[in-house]
């Protein structure tokens, strides 16, 4: 039954989203972004080959595999940020919510598209000022203390900060830290937030808080994770996109790149033969 | 013992012994110095050398108030010149500039820190003393103030640099501008190590008699405004100094004394300012 649905799908499908139909979405869902034939290079190196991948909205999408196989330069190129490194190049389209990202403002697709990166990298101000720091260098014009407590509630750590706004970001512990980031993006309400293997530096405990955090974070904004631990993939994403050396290999529905991968590598990688 | 060995821990014992004894030469100059000052000079630091004008010689009761003003208003004038075009160099040079102007740009730096400072008091004659056709504290501070520049440049340049990447990376990815991320982030993240800079240029150049001689020249009573000949703490202590007055003598002892305790001061601050700890622990 499964193999007549990819076979189905593989027939209907636009280029650019390469998902397959799950047991629970039989129509693709809606795209927030699409890649299209992203190819990428540093200096002469090429990192990335003919990517395509669609992100659903209000889902939570993984980009899992082995180091090096090009998934945080992948999260990197959603909101341009590849940009900052002088020798990187890329061909391909990109778009979010239907535009072309690479023909807008960088600073404006930036508001839209946050980012949490794989160290916490609060700024040296106090914990309130960390969080209202998007809004204020974007001349918001919401009230800042309203808009600080509510992405301080989003991101699960008003209780644990509430007495201390002002005291500096240093003083919290490195998940807390973390969740202040995931704030700090939040509070100028990006419609995607990629996040580059948020967990790696934590322990499990502010781990399993993050993960909690994202889940429940779906339903603000479409979600994009890089992770290097499967378990984590699995548990917390609506889909899977499994690269390897700067390949695409399956991009599916979480459980079914699991449970039936399609691709005989995506099975070794995840049954843990390499990697 | 063997011989071989005995003469190892002789070699040892020697070699010990004389870089303690370097060490300690190294140290006990800076003591030297202030100690003959204040042998020398302690006891003509009164109220008066604070706060009168010279008097001529045979006169007792003078004091440097003119000079010590005059510094003051020289380092003004130099801090406000050199201080911002150095600061800014650095923000070019750290940020924006490619690798080939920035080797230029830190080659020529250098080169200028390293430039002997009368040739820096002839260069501020010439750019400033001509055109006006007199000395003045404006040359003076001019000439001062082009010394700062280097020694702001290359270290404020180096602690913009030790800001972290991800701390950039961060406010960009809120949708920061570079300029944006450089005045609200990096330079807040790098601000204790370029104040420190910055009065370490300023205590540098505060003890130069070189470039002042050829472009504040010297007054014996106050300096009004910016535009006339001023005297300064260094070049009195050189005049002073070159007299065949005993008093001018003391006086000039005291004013060296004065000079280095306010250079002494600004070190401390700058080092006490840095070591509170840097604003941004390491990734």
């Amino acid at each position: 039954m499964h193999a007549s649905v990819r076979q189905a799908v593989s027939v209907n499908i636009t280029p650019p989203v390469t998902t397959s139909a799950s047991r629970e979405t039989s129509a693709p869902a809606e795209m927030r972004m699409t890649v299209s034939k992203l190819n990428f290079w540093y200096g002469s190196k090429q990192t990335l080959y003919d990517v395509n991948l669609g992100i659903a909205t209000s889902k939570v999408t993984a980009l899992i595999g082995p180091s090096g196989c090009g998934k945080s330069t992948l999260l990197r190129t959603l909101d341009r940020m590849h940009e900052t490194v002088r020798s990187a190049r890329l061909e391909g389209e990109i778009l979010l919510d239907g535009k072309n990202i690479f023909a807008q403002d960088v600073t404006s697709l930036r508001r839209r598209v946050g980012m949490v990166f794989q160290r916490p990298n609060p700024f040296p101000k106090s914990i309130f000022e960390n969080v209202a720091y998007g809004l204020r260098i974007n001349g918001s014009k919401l009230p800042i203390a309203e808009a600080v407590e509510k992405s301080l509630r989003h991101a699960a750590l008003w209780d644990e900060v509430k007495d201390q706004l002002h005291k500096s970001a240093y003083d919290l512990s490195g998940g807390q830290q973390q969740r202040l980031c995931i704030a700090r993006a939040l509070a100028v309400e990006p419609e995607v937030l990629l996040l580059d293997e948020p967990c790696s530096a934590l322990d499990p405990i502010s781990t399993a808080k993050i993960e909690e955090l994202l889940v429940q974070l779906k339903d603000l904004c479409t979600i994009v994770t890089v992770t290097h631990n499967m378990q984590q993939a699995a548990r917390i994403s609506d889909f899977t996109a499994f690269l390897l050396v700067g390949q695409l290999i399956e991009f599916s529905p979480t459980p079914q790149l699991f449970t039936m991968p399609s691709d005989p590598r995506t099975e070794a990688y995840i049954t843990g033969r390499f990697g | 013992m063997n011989p071989r060995l005995r003469w190892r821990k002789f070699v040892s014992n020697f070699m010990l012994t004389m870089t303690g004894c370097c060490a300690l030469i190294a140290v006990s100059v800076l003591f030297f110095i202030l100690g003959n000052l204040v042998y020398h000079g302690g006891t003509s630091i009164n109220w008066n050398f604070f706060t009168k004008l010279p008097v001529p010689v045979g006169e007792t009761g003078g004091g440097m108030a003119n000079a010590i003003v005059g510094s003051a208003k020289l380092l003004l004038v130099a801090t406000l010149f050199g201080v911002p075009i150095g600061f800014l160099g650095a923000v070019y040079l750290a940020e924006f500039s490619g690798n080939k102007v920035a080797f230029v740009v830190r080659y020529a730096a250098d080169l200028l820190n390293g430039a002997p400072s009368i040739v820096i008091g002839i260069f501020a004659f010439t750019l400033v003393v001509r055109p006006f056709k007199h000395f003045s504290t404006l040359a003076g501070g001019v000439a001062l103030g082009i010394m700062m520049i280097p020694i702001t440049l290359r270290s404020t340049e180096q602690f913009l640099l030790s800001v972290p990447r991800n701390l950039r990376e961060g406010a960009m990815a809120l949708g920061a501008s570079k300029w944006k991320t450089i005045v609200t982030v990096i330079v807040p993240a790098a601000y204790r190590g370029i104040l420190t800079a910055i009065l370490l240029a300023f205590a540098r150049v505060a003890g130069e008699t070189a470039p002042l001689i050829f472009t504040a020249l010297g007054n014996s009573y106050w300096s009004h405004g910016w535009n006339e000949p001023t005297a300064s703490l260094p070049v009195v202590i050189w005049n002073y100094a070159l007299s065949a007055y005993d008093d001018w003598h003391r006086q000039a002892w005291a004013a060296g004394l004065v000079l280095l305790a306010l250079i002494l001061v600004i070190n401390i601050v700058a080092r006490a300012i840095l070591s509170r700890g840097v604003s941004v622990p390491r990734a």
